[in-house]
C-alpha cells in the first residue's frame, strides 16, 4: 500500500514543481534592476549606502518618518550632508556618529547598544528562552497525562486477559 | 436642536448599557430567567441608540453644520460629500463614537447568533461586552463628545478634512480596521464568561472559534487596507513603518492568530485552555492600547489624533479595570482549567504550542520596541528612537521560524505522530523548496541574491507542502475531485490562510530586495529609465478639483520600446487651508508596479519627480485577502452550523425549565 | 507554589500600567541638545551684512545665540523680548540666519529692528546642523569661555526670560569668574 501511495504522489509533486518553474520563468519580468540616483554618485555600492543611512536616519523636526520619508528643512539637508560624507570617502559608522553628536539617539532608529538599551536587544531572545520553558513545562505535564493513559490501558488490558482466561 | 438630540440618544444607550453590564451578569449568579432573558433585548436598544447617534452626527456634516465644534473641525463646505460622510471618523470623537458603535454592532451579532449557546452563558457575554460599551460611552461624555457646540459664535466655515484624508482609502480602512479590532472584544467576552463561570469546556472552544475566526479576518484586512492606503498615499512607496500606531493592531494580530490556532487545539482535545483565555486577554488588551496610544498624546506618531492627558487617562483606567481584572480573575480560575489530554514530543499540540509561542514573543517584542522609548525617557530623561531596522531584525528571523513550522502543522497528528512519515513526507518538499530558491531568482536576476533565494524557499517550502498535503487528503476517495469536494471549509481556510502567508512573505521579501527608484528633474519632452523602463515626460496642465487646484503631469511608460502605460501624477493645493498635497500616479501589476511622484516645480518648464518600480509589492496585500477568505471560510464550515441547530433545540428546553422564573413560562 | 505562574500576566499588566501612567507625563517633543557644556562649533563664514565672521567675534562674556529667519512668524512673535534685551545692554545676543535669503534677512532686520550683535549668515543650513538646531526659533545660552550651557527651542518671551534663562544665567554667574 505504501509504496504506490508514494509513487503517485512522487509524480505529481514533481510535475507541479516543474510546472511552477516553467511558469516562474516566463512570468517574472526579465530585468536587471538598477538602484537609487537621487544625488549623483561614484558607484553602486554608495547610492545604496545613501539610501540605507537615509532610511536609517530619523528626521528631527518630524513626526515618526526617516530622512528619506521627508521632505524639505532639516531633512533634506540632512541627507545633502550625508552626501557630502559618502563622496568625501567617511565610513557608515562615521557618518552615524556625526549625526549622533549633533541630534543625539533620537536621530537614530536603530538604538545603539550601551548597557541602558541591553533588554532591548537581548528582550526577544530572553521572550524565547521564557516561552521555551513554559512550552517545555506544558509538555511534561501533557507527557505525564499520556503516561497515565498507557497505565490505564495496562490495567484493562489485564482485566480483558481475565475476562478472556474466564471463558476458556 | 438635533446635535443635542444625538448626545442624548448616547446617554439612553448608556442607561441601557449599565443595565446590560449588571443584571444579565447578577441573573447568571442567581439563574434568574428573567434578567438573563433581558440581556439580549438590551443588546439590540444599545445598538439602536448608537446607531441613531453616529447617524446624528452624519447629518451635522452632510448639512454642514458647523455649529458643532467636530464638524467645523474637521469638514468644509466645499467637501465633497462622500468624504463629509466619512469625516464622521476623521478625527478623535467621531472616530471613537464609530469604535463603540462597532462594538454594538458586534454585540448585537451575538445576540442574534448565540440560539445554540445556553442563555446562563450569552448574558454573561452580552453583560461582559455591555460594561465594556458603558466604559466608553462615559468616557465619550465625559472627555470628547462630538456634539458639543462651539458658543457664542459658529465659524462660517469649516476647517475643512486634512488633504491626506480625502480619499478612497479613508473610507475603508478605519471601518474595517476598527471591525476587526473591536471584534476581539467579543472573543474577550467568551473567555470572561468562561472565567466567570468556572467552566470551560469543548463547547465553549467550538462556539468561540468562529467569532475568533471573523474578527481576525477582518482584522487582517483592516491592517493590509491601512497599508496599502499608506503606500498610494504616502507617495515614496512605503507600507509599513512600525509606527507606534500601527503598531498595537499589529500586536492585537499576532496574539489572535496565536489564539485562533490554540483555540483549535482547545475545541479538538481539550488542551492548553488557560493559554486560550489568556491569549483573549492579551489580544482585547492589544486593542485597548492601540486606543489608548493614539488618543492619548503618549508617543509621536503621524497618525495620533491631538492630545489631551485627560483622556489618557480615563482610557488607562478603563484598562486597567478591564485588562487588570481579567488578568486577575485568570489568576484565580485559570489554575482549574486542567488540559484532558497529554501529548507527545512529535504531535499536532507541540507543532500549535510552538506557534503560539512564536507569535507571543513577537507581539511582546513588537509591543517593546514600541513602547522602550517612553520607558527609557522615564528613566533617564533622554530622547531614543526605535525605528525600523529594530524591528525588522527581531521580527523576520521570527516570521521565518513560524513559517518553516507552518507547514509541518497540518502533517502531523493529534497526540502523537511517527517522525520518520514527517520526515519521509516533507524531505521531499524541502529539497524541492531549496531548489527553487535557487533556481529562480538566478532566472530572473541573473545574479544570486541570499534574501531572494530565502524569500523563495520559504514561500515554496508553505505552497509545496500544502499541494502535498491535499494530494495526500484526496487520495483515498473515488476520484480527486470528490476528494476535494469531501474536504471540509475548514480544511480549506487553514490552506487558503496559511498561503495568504507565504504569498505576503514572498512579496514582501521580494519588494524589500528589488525595489528601485530613481529621483530626476525633467523638462517636457525628456525621459529617464528605471531597470525595463522609461518614462517619458509629457508636459503638465492645470487642473481643478471641487476643493483643489493643482497641476497635473502626464508621462507616457515604456517597456522595451512598446508603450503600456500613460500616468497622471498631480500636485494639488487644497483652498481652504492652503495645504499642498501630492498624488502618484501608479501603474499597478500583478509583478509589479511603477509610479511617479511630482516634485516641485523648478525654473521653466522642469519639474523635479521621483520614479519607484517596486516588484511584487501587490502580493504583500494579496496574501492578506487570501488570509482574510481563509478565516472567514473557516469561521462558516458546516460543522458549526449542524452543531447549532443541534443544540438550539434542545437549549429552549433547558434554559426554560432549569432556570427560576423561566417555570412560569409556558413550555413550547 | 506552580499556581503562581498564573499571577505573572497581571503582575506584568501592572508594570506596564505604572509605566503607561508615568508615561503621561512626559514631554516627548522636545529634543534634548547634545552641544550642553561643549564648545561652540568652529565657523568661519559671513554675516548677513556681508562682513567676514568667526568665533573670534563671538561675545567675551555670557550671550544668547538666536537662531532666526525672515520666514519664522514665531521669531517675529519673540522679536521684541530680543530687542529689549539689546537694546538694555542685559546681555548681547548674536543671531544666526537660518536657511534664509541673504536679501530677505536684511530686509527684515531693516523692517523689524536689529537686536543683534551679528547675524551669521547660514542660508545652506550647514551651520545649523553642527549646533543640532532642527527649526527656528530656538535660542542657547553661550558661556564666556564659548562653551553651550543650555538651549530654549520655541519662543523666548519675557516669562521664558525670566523662568528659565535668568536662573541659569545667575548660575553660571556664580561658578565663572
Amino acid at each position: 500500500m505504501s509504496s504506490s501511495a508514494i509513487f503517485p504522489n512522487r509524480n505529481v509533486l514533481l510535475l507541479v514543481a516543474a510546472i511552477i518553474v516553467l511558469l516562474g520563468s516566463l512570468l517574472l519580468p526579465n530585468a536587471a534592476y538598477s538602484q537609487v540616483d537621487t544625488f549623483e554618485f561614484d558607484t553602486e555600492e554608495q547610492q545604496d549606502r545613501f539610501r540605507t543611512l537615509s532610511d536609517e536616519l530619523r528626521c528631527p523636526m518630524c513626526q515618526n518618518s526617516s530622512l528619506s520619508g521627508s521632505t524639505g528643512g532639516v531633512a533634506e539637508d540632512l541627507r545633502r550632508e550625508i552626501h557630502r560624507m559618502i563622496m568625501e570617502g567617511m565610513s557608515d559608522s562615521e557618518i552615524i556618529q556625526f549625526m549622533f553628536e549633533r541630534y543625539g539617539d533620537f536621530i537614530l532608529f536603530r538604538p545603539r547598544l550601551t548597557a541602558a538599551t541591553v533588554l532591548l536587544w537581548f528582550g526577544p531572545l530572553l521572550f524565547l528562552l521564557i516561552g521555551g520553558l513554559f512550552a517545555f513545562g506544558i509538555w511534561r505535564r501533557a507527557r505525564k497525562i499520556t503516561d497515565s493513559d498507557t497505565q490505564l490501558d495496562k490495567s484493562q488490558q489485564e482485566r480483558l486477559q481475565q475476562l478472556l482466561g474466564d471463558k476458556t | 436642536m438635533i446635535p443635542e438630540v444625538g448626545s442624548f440618544s448616547l446617554i439612553l444607550a448608556l442607561c441601557l448599557s449599565m443595565i446590560l453590564a449588571t443584571l444579565p451578569i447578577i441573573g447568571a449568579y442567581q439563574n434568574n430567567f428573567l434578567w438573563m432573558s433581558m440581556a439580549r433585548p438590551l443588546s439590540a436598544g444599545v445598538f439602536v441608540f448608537l446607531g441613531i447617534s453616529i447617524a446624528i452626527l452624519a447629518y451635522a456634516f452632510v448639512t454642514d453644520d458647523f455649529s458643532v465644534q467636530f464638524v467645523a473641525e474637521h469638514s468644509n463646505s466645499l467637501l465633497p460629500d462622500r468624504y463629509k460622510l466619512t469625516a464622521v471618523w476623521g478625527g478623535h470623537e467621531g472616530s471613537f463614537l464609530l469604535w463603540t458603535f462597532m462594538l454594538a454592532g458586534w454585540m448585537l451579532a451575538v445576540a442574534i447568533f448565540s440560539k445554540s449557546m445556553p442563555l446562563e452563558f450569552v448574558a454573561r457575554v452580552l453583560g461582559v461586552l455591555g460594561f465594556l460599551i458603558t466604559g466608553y460611552i462615559l468616557f465619550m461624555l465625559a472627555t470628547s463628545n462630538p456634539f458639543d457646540r462651539i458658543v457664542p459664535l459658529p465659524p462660517v466655515d469649516g476647517a475643512d478634512l486634512n488633504s491626506a484624508l480625502q480619499d478612497f482609502g479613508f473610507i475603508i480602512h478605519p471601518p474595517t480596521l476598527y471591525m476587526g479590532y473591536v471584534g476581539f472584544s467579543v472573543v474577550f467576552a467568551f473567555a470572561m464568561a468562561a472565567l466567570l463561570s468556572g467552566k470551560m469546556d469543548a463547547a465553549w472552544a467550538r462556539w468561540c472559534r468562529p467569532w475568533a475566526n471573523v474578527a481576525w479576518a477582518i482584522l487582517t484586512l483592516g491592517i493590509a487596507l491601512g497599508s496599502w492606503w499608506a503606500y498610494y498615499e504616502l507617495g515614496w512607496g512605503g507600507w509599513w513603518a512600525w509606527d507606534p500606531v500601527e503598531n498595537p493592531p499589529l500586536i492585537t494580530w499576532l496574539f489572535g492568530t496565536a489564539l485562533i490556532h490554540s483555540l483549535a487545539a482547545t475545541e479538538k482535545r481539550g488542551v492548553f485552555k488557560a493559554w486560550t483565555v489568556l491569549l483573549a486577554i492579551l489580544a482585547f488588551a492589544g486593542s485597548l492600547l492601540g486606543t489608548f496610544i493614539t488618543r492619548s498624546g503618549l508617543l509621536t506618531s503621524v497618525h495620533a489624533f491631538a492630545s489631551d492627558p485627560s483622556r489618557g487617562f480615563f482610557i488607562l483606567a478603563i484598562l486597567g479595570i478591564t485588562v487588570g481584572g481579567a488578568l486577575l480573575l485568570f489568576a484565580f480560575r485559570a489554575p482549574l482549567m486542567k488540559s484532558e489530554f497529554g501529548f507527545g514530543l512529535v504531535s499536532r499540540e507541540i507543532l500549535l504550542l510552538s506557534n503560539n509561542v512564536i507569535l507571543v514573543v513577537a507581539a511582546a517584542s513588537v509591543f517593546l520596541g514600541t513602547l522602550f522609548p517612553m520607558v527609557y525617557q522615564a528613566i533617564t530623561d533622554e530622547l531614543i528612537s526605535i525605528g525600523p531596522p529594530y524591528f525588522n531584525a527581531i521580527f523576520i528571523p521570527l516570521m521565518a521560524l513560524l513559517a518553516l513550522l507552518l507547514s509541518i502543522g497540518p502533517f502531523t497528528r493529534w497526540k502523537r505522530t511517527s517522525t520518520s512519515y514527517l520526515v519521509q513526507q516533507l524531505g521531499k518538499v524541502a529539497l524541492a523548496a531549496l531548489a527553487l530558491g535557487v533556481v529562480l531568482p538566478l532566472l530572473v536576476t541573473r545574479e544570486i541574491s541570499l534574501p531572494a533565494t530565502m524569500a523563495v524557499a520559504i514561500g515554496s517550502w508553505i505552497i509545496l507542502a500544502m499541494l502535498l498535503d491535499l494530494v495526500n487528503k484526496t487520495a483515498n476517495k473515488a476520484t480527486r475531485l470528490k476528494g476535494l469536494r469531501a474536504l471540509s471549509f475548514s480544511y480549506y481556510g487553514m490552506q487558503m490562510a496559511h498561503m495568504g502567508m507565504a504569498v505576503m512573505l514572498l512579496g514582501v521579501a521580494l519588494t524589500s530586495s528589488f525595489s528601485s527608484e530613481r529621483s530626476v528633474l525633467l523638462s517636457p519632452g525628456q525621459d529617464v529609465g528605471l531597470g525595463n523602463y522609461v518614462f517619458q515626460f509629457e508636459g503638465t496642465a492645470s487642473v481643478n478639483g471641487p476643493n483643489y487646484v493643482g497641476e497635473e503631469a502626464t508621462f507616457t511608460v515604456f517597456e522595451e520600446g512598446e508603450e503600456i502605460a500613460i500616468l497622471h501624477p498631480q500636485r494639488r493645493i487644497y483652498l481652504a487651508t492652503n495645504t499642498p498635497s501630492t498624488e502618484m500616479a501608479i501603474d499597478a501589476g500583478f509583478l509589479r508596479d511603477l509610479f511617479i511622484t511630482l516634485g516641485e516645480q523648478k525654473e521653466g518648464d522642469s519639474w523635479s519627480m521621483t520614479i519607484y518600480v517596486k516588484p511584487f509589492v501587490r502580493w504583500i496585500w494579496l496574501g492578506a485577502i487570501f488570509m482574510t477568505f481563509g478565516g472567514i471560510l473557516a469561521a462558516v464550515d458546516k460543522r458549526y452550523r449542524r452543531l447549532r441547530r443541534k443544540q438550539t433545540e434542545s437549549n429552549r428546553s433547558k434554559d426554560k425549565s432549569n432556570s427560576i422564573g423561566g417555570e412560569l413560562q409556558p413550555s413550547s | 507554589m506552580s499556581n503562581f505562574k498564573f499571577y505573572l500576566p497581571v503582575l506584568g499588566f501592572v508594570v506596564v500600567a505604572i509605566a503607561l501612567w508615568r508615561g503621561l507625563f512626559l514631554d516627548t517633543k522636545t529634543l534634548p541638545s547634545m552641544l550642553i557644556d561643549k564648545p561652540m562649533p568652529t565657523f568661519e563664514l559671513t554675516s548677513v551684512d556681508g562682513s567676514g565672521v568667526s568665533n573670534s567675534d563671538l561675545p567675551d562674556q555670557i550671550f544668547l545665540l538666536n537662531v532666526w529667519g525672515s520666514y519664522c512668524l514665531p521669531c517675529l512673535i519673540e522679536h521684541p523680548t530680543l530687542m529689549r534685551l539689546s537694546e538694555e545692554g542685559e546681555i548681547p545676543v548674536v543671531g544666526v540666519n537660518y536657511r534664509d535669503r541673504q536679501d530677505l534677512a536684511i530686509d527684515w532686520l531693516a523692517d523689524n529692528g536689529n537686536p543683534f550683535a551679528f547675524s551669521i549668515l547660514d542660508e545652506s543650513g550647514r551651520f545649523g546642523i553642527d549646533l543640532g538646531v532642527y527649526g527656528a526659533p530656538e535660542t542657547y545660552l553661550v558661556d564666556a569661555d564659548g562653551v553651550i550651557r543650555f538651549r530654549h527651542v520655541s519662543v523666548i518671551d519675557e516669562t521664558v526670560w525670566q523662568e528659565q534663562f535668568l536662573p541659569a544665567i545667575a548660575e553660571l554667574r556664580a561658578e565663572g569668574t
